[in-house]
């Protein structure tokens, strides 16, 4: 294809893009959009199945047969988010296999937050409330991103995500309403998780290298600050219900921006963190390279005995 | 009676509870994606059917009793499920193995019990055994694969099948409780299907080209309260919260 030619596919493409058209995967794109998608699909499928072992640490513990189920099942939900997730990328033509490599390898990232560890039965409904609360504003922005099989994999899953968003402050509610060490688990717990949420919505705007490109293309409808901004005047409020304190001197109400004021992010942890030295960062890699290494002898055997299948439903045909 | 008729409950609904925890410790480890969620799902129908039964336990109860109660708050020796639930993970071959040896015990019980004379526990076999169906057809499948899948994979299915094919006979030990109960119109008599088990278990392994072991030497004591040294570390985990916070709600 000429250079001509490709600009004018281009030209059709951002046309279509500024009409709000979806892009469908056998729809021309240009290289770079397919890239970046592929890099933000599957990073957002690797951090659903990192994002089962936190919380999947503490289904054998969890304090009542009712949080047992729901928990497993939450965690079951997340799992299915990762399929659907892998199976949106797999239009753009990358295998499941491939981007398994990647994260195994460390090409690809997750969600930092997920390197942080969850101590106490609390962390189930911090991580629900807070986390999943951060999930959903960034993935209510991308329901109506340009990329087809993104958008409505995140219709499904924004339904599903706030569905655990509630189900999280309602362990913690629990809590608040209990005893005095309930409470202090619950708080302790919000101290923990406060800062990393926040951190959740990415470098300040100003360093953030892929917005404006992705804004162009609508993958992007908000900047990093403008959602963590929204998030934090969302929560606050919350807090408040439960009775517990944002541990955040800083936070203050400005009456004239009619949003909140916080304090400074420790961006020097932000980074070791995204950089692979947090707290959990070598758990979750062991975890997950372990799980694929131990079941290769699992899948082998399920690929040979379907060939074995489809042979002998050959011969009889034949 | 009633005593009994609690017995008699809890020697269904602590297999299912004990082997659901066993699955929950697979969470977000298994081969693959859909494989992790399957077993997911079959915690979640046991641990589901676990609270139906202890519901009714607590319901028979009085005192203020709870499921939580029942799941959480027993010494080791009040808990009488069997020891084939209890065995550990190992590699996935025994997940599928204990798994395929109970569902297929679970599923002629539910299918018996759904004539049972007590309204309540034929409801939820009612229910129980659609689920159950589906964890025989996942199992059963697993094992073809892996019995007809690559060397690798028959080795280690044959050697999962051989190690727990000892903990099958105590699924067909009566206690008192079962006879009682039987007597009454409302337990199973197991014995009645012990034959059509072992006729199924064995169809399913020669299909799956494996060898249905020929050991005569049995394990028991789950179903009299002694278990494998294995319980107490699964208790430990199950009781954690209970037993560190007591009389709280969650």
């Amino acid at each position: 294809m000429s250079n001509k030619e490709i600009k004018n596919l281009e030209e059709i493409f951002n046309q279509r893009i500024a009409r709000d058209e979806k892009i469908e995967p056998k729809d021309w794109m240009p290289e770079k959009y397919r890239k970046t998608h592929i890099r933000q699909i599957s990073q957002h499928a690797h951090s659903e199945i990192v994002g089962m072992l936190p919380e999947g640490n503490w289904i054998t513990r969890a304090p009542s047969l009712r949080r047992k189920v729901a928990l497993l099942a939450k965690v079951q939900d997340e799992g299915g988010h990762g399929l659907y997730l892998y199976s949106a990328a797999e239009t753009l033509g990358i295998s499941r296999e491939e981007m398994y490599e990647q994260l195994h390898t460390g090409k690809a990232k997750y969600s930092s937050i997920f390197n942080y560890p969850a101590v106490t039965w609390a962390d189930m409904g911090a991580i629900g409330w807070l986390v999943d609360g951060a999930a959903i504003i960034n993935q209510v922005a991308l329901t109506t991103t340009s990329f087809g099989p993104y958008a409505r994999a995140m219709v499904r899953i924004c339904k599903e995500e706030s569905f655990h968003q509630r189900q999280g402050f309602e362990i913690l509610l629990s809590l608040c309403k209990g005893s005095e060490e309930q409470k202090a688990m619950a708080q302790d717990s919000l101290n923990r998780w406060w800062w990393p949420s926040l951190m959740m919505f990415g470098p300040k705007d100003e360093e953030s290298p892929n917005t404006e490109q992705s804004m162009k293309w609508k993958l992007k409808r908000k900047s990093n600050d403008e959602l963590r901004q929204q998030f934090v005047n969302q929560t606050v409020p919350q807090a408040k219900i439960l009775g517990i304190s944002i541990p955040d001197p800083d936070l203050k109400w400005n009456e004239e921006k009619q949003s909140y004021d916080f304090g400074k992010i420790d961006w020097d942890e932000f980074w070791q963190v995204v950089k692979g030295h947090g707290p959990c960062n070598k758990e979750r890699m062991t975890a997950r390279v372990g799980a694929w290494n131990q079941g290769t002898w699992v899948r082998d055997a399920a690929v040979a005995y379907a060939e074995k299948q489809a042979n002998k439903n050959l011969n009889k045909a034949v | 009676m009633r005593d009994n008729l609690i017995k008699y409950i809890l020697g269904i609904a602590d297999n299912s509870l004990i082997l659901g925890q066993r699955l929950g410790e697979l969470c977000g480890h298994g081969p693959n994606l859909e494989t992790d969620i399957a077993l997911t799902n079959i915690s979640l129908d046991l641990l589901g059917q676990t609270r139906n039964y202890y519901q009714y336990i607590a319901r028979l109860s009085g005192n203020n009793k709870t499921e939580d109660d029942i799941a959480f708050m027993r010494s080791e020796r009040e808990y009488i499920n069997v020891l084939l639930v209890e065995q550990p993970n190992d590699h996935f071959g025994y997940v599928i193995a204990r798994q395929f040896y109970y569902d297929v015990f679970h599923y002629l019980l539910m299918q018996n019990l759904q004539n049972s004379s007590d309204e309540t526990l034929a409801a939820i076999a009612k229910k129980g055994i659609k689920e159950v169906s589906y964890h025989l057809r996942f199992s059963s499948d697993w094992i073809k694969r892996l019995g007809d899948g690559t060397k690798e994979s028959h080795q280690k299915i044959q050697e999962a099948i051989d190690d727990r094919w000892v903990y099958t006979n105590e699924l067909f030990m009566k206690t008192e409780a079962d006879e009682l109960l039987i007597n009454e119109g409302v337990g199973v008599n197991v014995l009645d299907f012990k034959e059509a088990y072992y006729q199924k278990v064995s169809q399913v392994l020669e299909e799956a080209t494996l060898t249905v072991p020929d050991e005569k030497y049995y394990q028991k004591g789950g179903k009299e309260g002694i278990h494998s040294e294995h319980m107490g570390y699964i208790l430990a985990e199950l009781q954690y919260m209970q037993k560190s916070y007591p009389n709280l709600k969650w």
